[in-house]
């Protein structure tokens, strides 16, 4: 059997295109996958889809399948994504019309729902995780609530011989390991395959994260080729191993030190991976460089699937404003210092603050101590210096004062203070909790365009 | 967050930029006043509610014993005392050369929510390169 290729064509919703095109056109996939879905980016897009029922899923959906469809089903390459985001119904129908738009003769997309648990969550008040409370504290402010869904909610859609397969929130690595499943036919119940199946996902899903992107360091690990750098294809066989590896021609690197920094990227216990589909062991993989960016990856397992799905519930929780005003050459840090002394003042004292008084805030220097903190901060005096005020709110109006308190330093603080930046942001914050697989109804329905 | 004063630490000299590989790391470090940890390793960090994932690759297999010595949790702790307010957790993993770090309540409350400006923590991988050997 002859291995089974897939690219990964984004690692986040802002992605390169570029890349991706280039993995359709030359990568000789059977598969191209683009993860586009953060924590808190389906409460954003059903704020979207409340103004405009047709919205509500990803942005940048269309200008993507503009870009891959036309190589893709040329190419037979079946795209997965879960730019459906709040509305994978919109979404399929919006790739529809890209393709009538584009003058392909036919175009097949299931559409894969279920996800959205937010009755649910209304009617269940359970406890809500890494938190004391539940999630009835989130009464009134509870915006979107979608489950994780695992890759036995895209079999059916990988069956009905589709061009795209569109959903809203699956977990990350599912989208890469249903087509392995569908393919090698690995049961449900298959730990061992499916563990090395989450780790071919889990090493794609970042894109270029495993390709040299986010590793150089100029004069320690240099990487070539940036502003060209290539997204990973894997090359899957039958027992699970993969090499992990990039085009030919393009930027990036492939090694046991790309590979192994995705491979831990947001891994709590390396030996207990908690997925959808499987709870994956990677304390035993290996990498082996089979020769330049070629890399085989092997040795991962698993155990049994947890018994519930993880949940992320989006909520509206008050306002941050911020504001932030530059000081330059000599003396920048003590005049950068002394703003920050003055906002303080102002911030403590009720009088003067515009109902800003003991609001939880951070006030910094960009340049000394923003990143780290005093204890790892600069001990020297830098050429430039940024004051940067931030300050959790509960109105619109509370942060608007935010960046007008700093924009007044112009005339009433330190000299030679310039580039003010005001910034007010609704945060839309997430929240996990667990819901039982038996409330979570997965349900793929097939959309057609033929000409 | 903790405000004491940062004391006061020399600071590595700047490696050349471009052009070297990563096997010769050894030669750009013995140019510096003294050896760090970024002169045998590099790191990656990431989000995981209000918990940063942090994880430290040998450049040289070879490195990872004296790797694995200096990156005690205790140690990784202090270094980051005032950024991260809880525990850290270490699991080693001498066949890929890494250590991995969870570090607890590290992210003003989760990316979601914090109000720093790296509310991912992404930053943090370069802090720890920071440490002597």
């Amino acid at each position: 059997m002859n291995p089974y290729r897939i690219g990964s064509g984004a690692g986040y919703a802002g992605d390169r295109i570029d890349p991706a095109l280039d993995l359709a056109e030359r990568g000789e996939l059977d598969a191209l996958v683009f993860e586009c879905l953060a924590e808190r980016t389906i409460a954003l897009a059903q704020l979207r889809r409340a103004h405009d029922p047709q919205a509500g899923y990803d942005p940048m959906l269309q200008a993507r399948m503009r870009a891959v469809l036309p190589a893709c089903v040329r190419n037979g390459v079946t795209i997965i994504t879960n730019m459906g985001a709040a509305n994978p119904m919109a979404a399929g129908q919006a790739v529809l019309d890209v393709a009538r738009e584009l003058g392909l003769p036919r175009l097949r997309v299931a559409v894969v729902t279920g996800d959205d648990v937010l009755p649910w969550m209304l009617a269940n008040d359970v406890p809500l995780m890494d938190s004391p409370d539940t999630v009835r504290s989130l009464d009134g402010r509870l915006i979107s609530a979608n489950a994780y869904l695992g890759a036995d909610a895209l079999l059916p859609a990988l069956q009905a011989d589709v061009n795209v397969i569109i959903t809203g929130r699956v977990a990350d690595p599912s989208l890469f390991v249903a087509p392995l499943m569908a393919h090698f036919g690995w049961a449900a119940d298959d730990w061992h395959h499916l563990g090395q199946g989450l780790l071919v996902g889990h090493l794609l899903e970042c894109a270029a994260q495993v390709s040299g992107g986010y590793l150089a360091d100029p004069g320690h690990v240099d990487v070539p080729d940036l502003h060209r750098v290539g997204f990973p294809l894997a090359e899957v066989c039958a027992d699970g191993s993969a090499v992990i590896t990039k085009l030919p021609g393009t930027g990036g690197r492939v090694d046991r030190l790309s590979c192994t920094a995705q491979l831990l990227y947001e891994v709590e216990d390396p030996a207990h991976y908690l997925q959808a589909d499987v709870v994956g062991d990677f304390s035993k993989v290996r990498f082996t460089q089979l020769e330049s960016d070629r890399v085989q990856a092997q040795g991962a397992s698993g155990q049994a699937r947890p018994e519930q799905l993880k949940a992320t519930l989006g909520y509206r929780d008050g306002f941050i404003g911020e504001g932030q005003i530059s000081y330059a050459g000599p003396g920048a840090r003590a005049r950068g210092e002394l703003a920050l002394s003055i906002l303080r003042h102002r911030l403590q004292d009720a009088a003067l603050s515009h109902g800003l008084a003991g609001l939880e805030h951070r006030a910094e220097l960009i340049g000394v101590n923003a990143m780290h903190g005093p204890q790892l901060g600069a001990d020297r005096e830098p050429y430039e210096v940024r004051v940067r005020l931030a300050v959790r709110c509960a109105t619109r109006a509370q942060a608007e004062a935010v960046g007008q308190e700093v924009e007044a330093l112009y005339l009433n603080g330190p000299a030679g203070g310039g580039g003010v930046t005001q910034s007010v942001r609704e945060v839309i914050a997430a929240a996990s909790a667990l819901v039982p697989r038996s409330a979570v109804h997965a349900r793929c329905d097939i959309l057609e365009w033929t000409q | 967050m903790n405000m004491s004063a940062a004391p006061g630490r020399p600071k590595q000299a700047r490696a050349p930029s471009g052009g070297s590989a990563v096997h010769e790391v050894t030669s750009v470090g013995a140019t510096s006043q003294y050896r760090t940890l970024r002169d045998i390793a590099l790191a990656r960090s990431g989000d995981k509610g209000n918990r940063a994932t942090l994880s430290v690759i040998a450049l040289d297999p070879k490195d990872y014993p004296e790797m694995e010595r200096l990156l005690s949790a205790e140690r990784v702790q202090a270094h980051f005392a005032g950024v991260v307010q809880g525990p850290v957790q270490r699991y080693t993993l001498p066949d890929l050369a890494a250590v991995h770090f969870v570090m607890f309540d590290a992210l003003g409350g989760g990316v979601t929510r914090s109000l720093a400006l790296d509310a991912h923590g992404k930053t943090l991988s370069a802090a720890v390169l920071d440490l002597p050997l």
